[in-house]
């Protein structure tokens, strides 16, 4: 007897929309997850990642939209009715129940023999390591073991949809990333959809096949890691996605996609992702493109650097005034001057206007 | 103690305040003793004396005589159990509406309002309570009536002077203090579990049934242990709407009336000492039974 996901196509959500007494927690979000996707929702604190995952668990009543899982509307379904499996951000084992009853509950509730549910649970077990820790309560196990309990927990009813609401925010950075890897682990083994809400853009990128970036309620990119990371649509993603330097520039001349543009006293060159920037425009720069080189356009000072061990990063400061983050190979010490730069492909460059 | 391991070999011995703060016991702990002569004063020294009291029966007959008497005079031992038959079926009711109340009402926006109109008949006190009742429930009250004028009855409904009324004031005046309680127990359950377990496929029922009751049995347990000493104790309900003389002779009118009627401060005493001892014994037998239930923390997650 093997753990797999129950068989399905895809889940569909239209239109979805949550209303919190006039204020759109979430609007009009609409995408399909096939079978055996890992999605990630990604953004910032109150952004409704989380109301959006409550919303698919049933836990929130839409105020608008669908939900359909194949050909079935399921929005009007009680989340017992769904069949979706959550792990939850404090884990929520049931603290009177062994690990073993724990992990057992939802197979208990569907009446399965006994030997079934037995032997399923011991695979559970054996999935997540932890054979040993079986009969003990979940009080007395580390917050790792916890999570893998609720893990299992969620994924032993073979749900086709798993539901995770930053199941890793509790643990330490080395388990993090030890239960990172467990998870993708768990995922492409049963072969469920995992729909995982995440506030760290290196989580999403690491274990998504999709990421979707939420931002007030709204969608604003749908992407593989590699198109959110490489080319975020809107300097606000952007800003997201680690591009720490968020300049308003001049743009000076167009070559199609290719631009050049102010900064402060200097000129430089960036590649435009919305098709017309305009004359003011935003200039987004990870601290890792932006390094110092003799014929780097930017002229600063060394504000602060820090040591991280293969290389330095650092804060400089323009004549302007303007304050830029960036990388150096090599150590670079407070109130030194140098030129800074970043091949063009590397600084994407949005209309700015309100901004 | 692990912490005289580590103290070093020195020759001098440590002042006293060191030796006794290593025993946990600084000066701090001196402020205890206000509360501890408070608690002597008024509750151990009564207490102990009640006890002297009885063993010293006014008509001589050797230390047990009162209780000797107590337990062969029918109309005595009786009362322990026309008491024990209404405090625990009141306790019971008590603790049966209260939970799915509680349930209900810890989701609720305006929480506070309905705990001060609940909280109410507390601080009304056992006889205006018993007063208004005696009055709305009378053969000439309210209730009976509205039930006339409407032709449900013909002859008034006898409710008070009886064991109903006292029944009805119990519950009437003990539900908002078990229902509190509940309310406390019920909030401290992390309202994640109950989501956990829908999420599993679990219905309302089955949420209560194997997460909700568990969690709380504990709580209802000891809810049920201070109610029912509580319930135990009734005595001004139970003159002044039961029948003291009748179904509702509840062992504090017993006391009340050998202390205070017969004169006989002894007996009274020792009939207080055996309504402690019953207390006790029932608090006692309902705490044993749920060492059996879990009694860790309700909550779902780390810390």
């Amino acid at each position: 007897m093997t753990i797999s996901a129950k068989n399905f196509r895809e889940l569909r959500l239209e239109g979805m929309r949550r209303d919190f007494g006039g204020m759109n927690a979430l609007k009009d979000i609409s995408l399909t997850v096939r079978r055996g996707e890992f999605i990630a929702l990604l953004g910032p604190s109150g952004c409704g990642k989380s109301t959006a995952l409550n919303c698919l668990a049933g836990l929130l009543p839409l105020t608008g939209g669908s939900i359909w899982l194949d050909e079935t509307r399921i929005d009007h379904l009680k989340p017992e009715e769904r069949g979706f499996g959550m792990v939850f951000q404090n884990y929520a084992l049931f603290p009177h129940m062994s690990l073993r009853k724990n992990i057992g509950f939802g197979l208990r509730m569907q009446k399965l023999p006994r030997e079934v549910i037995d032997a399923k649970v011991e695979e559970a077990l054996a999935l997540v390591r932890l054979t040993k820790q079986a009969d003990k309560l979940p009080g007395q196990i580390s917050g790792g073991q916890q999570q893998r309990v609720a893990i299992a927990r969620a994924i032993v009813v073979e749900p086709p949809l798993v539901l995770m609401d930053e199941p890793l925010s509790n643990l330490d950075a080395k388990l993090r990333l030890e239960m990172r890897a467990e998870i993708r682990r768990i995922h492409n083994m049963i072969g469920c959809s995992t729909i995982y809400v995440t506030h760290d853009q290196d989580e999403a990128l690491s274990l998504a096949d999709r990421i979707v970036v939420l931002r007030e309620g709204e969608m604003r990119q749908v992407g593989t890691p590699h198109e959110l990371y490489a080319r975020p649509a809107h300097a606000d993603v952007a800003e997201f996605m680690g591009y720490r330097n968020i300049l308003k520039a001049q743009a000076q001349s167009h070559d199609g996609a290719r631009l050049r543009m102010r900064v402060g006293g200097a000129e430089i060159a960036g590649c435009a992702i919305e098709a017309t920037p305009g004359r003011d425009v935003i200039a987004a720069m990870r601290p890792e493109d932006l390094t110092p080189s003799d014929s780097g356009p930017i002229a600063a000072s060394v504000v602060s650097a820090e040591y991280r061990g293969r290389d330095f990063y650092g804060l400089a400061r323009t004549p302007e005034g303007l304050e830029l983050w960036f990388r150096s190979d090599i150590a670079v010490r407070p109130g030194e001057a140098l030129r800074l730069g970043a091949p063009a492909e590397r600084v994407l460059v949005y209309a700015g206007g309100a901004a | 103690m692990q912490g005289m391991a580590l103290t070093p070999a020195a020759p001098e011995r440590a002042r006293l305040s060191q030796r006794l703060a290593r025993r946990g016991f600084d000066v701090t702990t001196l402020l205890l003793l206000p509360a501890l002569l408070f608690v002597m004063a008024l509750f151990v020294y009564p207490a102990i004396y009640g006890l002297w009291l009885s063993l010293h029966p006014m008509n001589g007959g050797g230390a047990l005589a009162n209780y000797i008497n107590f337990f062969s005079d029918a109309y005595k031992y009786d009362t322990i159990f026309t008491t024990l038959k209404l405090a625990i079926p009141v306790t019971l009711v008590n603790l049966l509406i209260s939970v799915p109340i509680a349930l209900r009402v810890r989701h609720m926006r305006y929480q506070r309002i309905l705990t001060t109109i609940l909280i109410i008949p507390v601080t009304l006190g056992t006889v205006l309570t018993a007063q208004g009742m005696l009055n709305y429930l009378g053969p000439l009250g309210w209730f009976n009536r509205v039930l006339m004028l409407l032709g449900i009855i013909h002859e008034p409904v006898r409710l008070v002077h009886d064991f109903t009324g006292v029944f009805l004031s119990q519950i009437v005046g003990g539900f908002p203090f078990c229902f509190m309680l509940v309310l406390s127990y019920v909030t401290g359950i992390d309202p994640s579990l109950e989501s956990a377990a829908a999420m599993l496929g679990a219905g309302p029922f089955a949420r209560f049934r194997h997460i909700i009751l568990p969690l709380l049995g504990a709580g209802l347990a000891i809810t049920f242990c201070l109610a029912f000493v509580q319930a135990f104790a009734v005595f001004p309900s139970a003159v002044l709407l039961g029948a003291p003389s009748g179904p509702t002779r509840v062992i504090a009118i017993a006391a009340f009336h050998a202390a205070y009627e017969e004169y006989d401060y002894s007996m009274g005493s020792a009939v207080a000492i055996i309504m402690g001892a019953v207390q006790i014994i029932v608090v006692m037998l309902v705490m044993k039974a749920s060492s059996l239930l879990y009694r860790g923390p309700v909550a779902g997650g780390k810390g």
